[in-house]
């Protein structure tokens, strides 16, 4: 149970990468982007190959990730330059990278990585030519955890970009992609290009997914052309349920929040699929059930808290004003 | 400053609803002009404004900011030189972002956008001395979202950003229309203030004429895609109300008188 959680921790944490570029495409520039689920798939892909032709894991990550990038870009330009709407342009394009993805693995749906270096091997490789990896590790598995390298790793990078991305976005080109997303004419009249905002922001949206899921390959040991499927979803749950939970007062806040989303809705998976009755297979399921519950259970409590606001103000009025409240009960007798 | 020549565009060509927005509308502004644009709805007077700013592209005539062909250039671009404010409040403005962001975009306006902070501490004291001109308090409110202001505190926000950066032509499109009264002649006064302030070479649409005729030192009117009056100096001053209402008739039924001969 304990290494069935820590584990999905450790997953959250590599997810969060992802979940961050949906929190770019989806809430900062308003763009409702399925590009992802192809997006993701191309990171891998393009990290596997590259890996099993003997490049520096490093390299095949950021070619990944570079990978992504450029079909997110491509998303953006069908959108601004093409016109056509934004579903439908991620859509294309997811459509398009199904192939393009199988292109890139010569082929096959599935590419394994066995005994490949990976960036995480990379790390552990490094930790125990320290030499002080014995009693450190001694006392991680003996708190549960096996293999200290993935978690850290993932943790590293995670808190890299999350912290770049709250640095870009109040940059002054990333303040100008946030206004894209919430008054597209007002920074058009600032002399802003919104069209190369839009795909500067879907392709640095898309480089985050590929290179989440060139860790996951790196991860899972293989690549997979059905790895993405349904990505999209469990990167909009992290962001909906991080945002309930921690709130968006800030950047730093949100990002974080979407972050602990990734790891949360990680761990609720796993959870429900302790259940007896549910089986792997029902893991989209689980995942639609999620997001349906984020997206309405904080509107119920609003609800609710409205209701008590205001049963509470008629009791406070009608207690202010007992005069009134006797001269209606004589009316009414 | 600002010059159009022939300027015509039509709406929905070769259909019922055909619509001449612009019929060869001539124009020139010069440095420091303060020009009030006025005409009844569909006078073409938004017509204008959008073709100056670059938002519709018209079908023939060219348009010339400080002497320099802006016809084909993009809105983006084009904006560089143009500060607007409109009538929305909620326009001119990113709701979910803060006043000093706001702002640092606007002071963006002329320069090159990099990968430094928006908002330093330089920024950031020369936007609270810009609104502290506003007399509106918002100084004290620079970290507050934009969302959270009053209409009126918005439009004037809206109308520093478009002016401090001290743009070569300011374009109002009825800025102060959605505002109640006493906000209206707030940001009515604001307005004449940075014009002064700053030597603004200003166009404002209006169907306030009260205000045409307070503001500006020309007003022009504008009917059916022409423009049919166009008073500066000395006989815009002298004009009231009654005269404009009276001369719009005159004009008005003299091109009536025409059309009829021209059909009998």
């Amino acid at each position: 149970m304990l290494s069935a959680i820590f584990g999905s921790v450790e997953t959250g944490i590599i997810y969060a990468l992802m979940a961050l570029g949906v929190y770019i495409s989806f809430r900062v520039l308003d763009f409702p982007d399925l590009t992802v689920d192809g997006s993701f798939v191309t990171g891998s892909a393009i990290a596997a190959v590259l890996m099993t032709n003997g490049q520096s894991p490093i390299i095949a990550t950021a070619a990944g990730a570079a990978g992504g990038f450029l079909a997110g870009c491509i998303t953006g330009i069908l959108h601004t330059k093409g016109k056509i709407n934004p579903l439908l342009s991620g859509i294309l394009m997811m459509i398009a990278l199904y192939s393009i993805n199988l292109r890139i693995m010569g082929g096959q749906s599935n590419v394994p990585l066995l005994n490949e270096q990976t960036i995480f091997t990379m790390i552990t490789d490094f930790w125990t030519g320290l030499g002080i990896s014995q009693p450190v590790n001694q006392f991680l598995v003996g708190i549960g955890i096996n293999d200290p390298s993935i978690i850290f790793t993932a943790l590293l990078l995670t808190l890299i970009v999350k912290f770049l991305t709250d640095y870009f976005l109040k940059t002054e080109v990333g303040m100008a992609l946030r206004a894209t997303g919430d008054n597209k004419s007002m920074i058009r009249s600032f002399s802003a290009n919104t069209d190369g905002l839009i795909i500067l922001g879907i392709g640095l949206s898309n480089a985050l997914v590929a290179l989440s899921g060139a860790l996951v390959a790196q991860q899972g040991g293989f690549a997979d052309a059905g790895m993405g499927v349904g990505m999209i979803i469990i990167g909009l749950a992290s962001v909906i349920i991080g945002e309930a939970l921690f709130g968006t007062k800030s950047i730093a806040r949100t990002t974080f929040a979407v972050i602990i989303g990734a790891v949360i809705y990680r761990i609720v998976v796993t959870l429900a699929l302790l259940a007896d009755f549910l089986e792997t297979g029902d893991m989209k399921l689980i995942t639609a059930v999620i997001v349906i519950g984020a997206l309405i259970t904080p509107k119920l409590i609003e609800t609710r808290r409205e209701k008590k606001r205001r049963l509470r103000k008629k009791a406070e009025l009608s207690k202010a004003s007992p005069a009134d409240e006797r001269g209606e009960h004589n009316a009414s007798t | 400053m600002l010059r159009l020549e022939q300027v015509s565009l039509t709406f929905n060509e070769g259909t019922m609803d055909e619509k001449q927005a612009l019929q060869n509308a001539d124009i020139e502004l010069k440095s420091g002009e303060f020009l009030t644009v006025i005409g009844s709805n569909g006078a073409g007077k938004s017509t204008l404004m959008n073709v100056i700013s670059g938002s519709i592209i018209p079908d023939t005539g060219n348009i010339f900011i400080n002497e320099q062909a802006v016809t084909p250039m993009q809105e983006y671009k084009r904006s560089q030189m143009i500060g607007r404010v409109f009538q929305n409040p909620s326009a001119g403005t990113a709701p979910s972002m803060t006043i000093e962001e706001n702002l640092s975009m606007a002071w963006s306006r002329n320069k090159k956008r990099t990968l430094k902070p928006g908002v330093n501490k330089k920024k950031k004291e020369l936007f609270r001395d810009h609104l502290q001109t506003l007399n509106l308090g918002l100084e004290d409110r620079m970290t507050a979202k934009v969302g959270l202001l009053s209409g009126g505190e918005r439009q004037a926000l809206s109308l520093l950003m478009a002016t401090f950066t001290e743009p070569d032509i300011l374009m109002l499109d009825e800025h102060t229309a959605a505002l109640d009264p006493s906000r209206a002649e707030l940001i009515t006064g604001i307005t004449a203030d940075v014009v002064e302030k700053f030597q603004l070479t200003t166009l404002m649409v209006t169907h306030n004429m009260q205000q045409a005729l307070d503001l500006g030192t020309r007003l022009i009117m504008m009917d059916q895609g022409r423009i049919i009056l166009d008073a500066a100096g000395e006989e815009k001053q002298n004009l009231t109300i009654e005269k404009l209402l009276e001369e719009f008739q005159r004009l008005r039924g003299e091109k009536m008188a025409n059309d009829k001969a021209v059909l009998g």
